[in-house]
C-alpha cells in the first residue's frame, strides 16, 4: 500500500491495518520520520518554521510502488505500507511512514530501512524550508546517496 | 545551429513534448511546463536540452547555474543519451530531498 497525501496519519490506526492484513505475522517494523525543528546543513543550524514538500504526481506513486515491490522480492514479508505527506508542514510535524509486517524481525528491519533510503534520493520529492531568515530549498545530502549505495 | 523559439514552441498538428519543472527549477523557469514539437534534428535529451538552451535564454541560465539536474522521460529517470519519441513527457528537477 502506497499513500501521497497532505492529511496527517494516525501510527496507531496503521499498525493496526498491517496487523490484520499480514497472516501470522511474527514482527511488526514501523518508522515515523518527523519535520526537525533545527535543521543542519553546511555546518549551519537553523531553527525552522515551516516545510513545504512538493512532488511529481504520477510519478512519485509509481517510484514509491517499484521501491515496495523491490524491498517485498529481496525480504520474506508479508504486508508493507509507506506513507508519505506533501504540502504545507510544521516543525514536529509527521512527514513519513514505513511499517512491514513479517515473520521475522531482520526481514521487518532491513525491508523498513531499505524502503526508507531508497525513497529519501530516489522518490520524487523535494523540501522548502522557512527559518526566521529566509525560504530555500533543502539541499541533497550525500549521507543519504550513501546509505542506498550499501544496498548495491 | 541555431533553432528559433517560435519553431520550437509552435503549436500545430503534430504532437507535443510535455515539459514539466519541478521544486527549485520552476521557480527559476518562472512556469510549471513547456509545450514544444520535438525538432527534427534533436533525437535525444542532450540534443533537446542543446536544442531549447539555444531558444531559451532562462533555461540555459538556469542549467548553467545549476549544480546537477536530473532528467524524467515518461516519469523515469533517465540518462542524457536516451532516446525521445514525439509525445513523450519529460521533466527537470534538482535531486529529490524526500523522507
Amino acid at each position: 500500500m502506497i499513500s501521497v497525501q497532505h492529511e496527517d496519519f494516525n501510527i496507531g490506526v496503521e499498525y493496526e491495518s498491517l496487523r490484520s492484513l499480514a497472516v501470522s505475522p511474527g514482527a511488526i517494523v514501523t518508522f515515523t520520520g518527523l519535520v526537525r525543528q533545527i535543521y543542519d546543513q553546511d555546518s549551519e543550524s537553523e531553527v525552522v518554521q515551516a516545510l513545504y514538500l512538493e512532488h511529481y504526481p504520477g510519478m512519485t506513486e509509481q517510484k514509491l510502488t517499484d521501491i515496495q515491490n523491490q524491498a517485498h522480492s529481496e525480504w520474506e514479508i508479508l504486508e508493507s505500507k509507506i506513507i508519505h505527506r506533501v504540502g504545507e508542514l510544521k516543525a514536529d510535524d509527521q512527514i513519513v511512514f514505513v511499517g512491514v509486517a513479517s515473520r521475522h524481525r531482520e526481514d521487518g528491519f532491513l525491508a523498513a530501512q531499505y524502503m526508507m533510503d531508497f525513497l529519501k534520493s530516489e522518490a520524487p520529492f523535494w523540501k522548502k524550508q522557512r527559518t526566521e531568515k529566509d525560504n530555500k530549498w533543502v539541499n541533497s545530502r550525500n549521507s543519504d546517496l550513501k546509505a542506498i549505495r550499501k544496498w548495491r | 545551429m541555431v533553432v528559433k523559439a517560435d519553431i520550437l514552441f509552435a503549436k500545430g498538428t503534430r504532437e507535443m513534448l510535455k515539459i514539466h519543472y519541478f521544486a527549485s527549477l520552476r521557480e527559476q523557469m518562472g512556469r510549471e511546463c513547456d509545450d514544444l514539437v520535438l525538432p527534427d534534428n534533436v533525437f535525444n535529451v542532450a540534443e533537446l536540452i542543446d536544442s531549447i538552451k539555444q531558444s531559451d535564454a532562462i533555461f540555459k541560465d538556469v542549467f548553467a547555474s545549476t549544480p546537477k539536474i536530473l532528467v524524467a522521460v515518461n516519469q523515469v529517470v533517465v540518462s542524457k543519451d536516451c532516446q525521445l519519441s514525439e509525445d513523450d513527457e519529460i521533466a527537470f528537477f534538482p535531486p529529490m530531498t524526500g523522507g
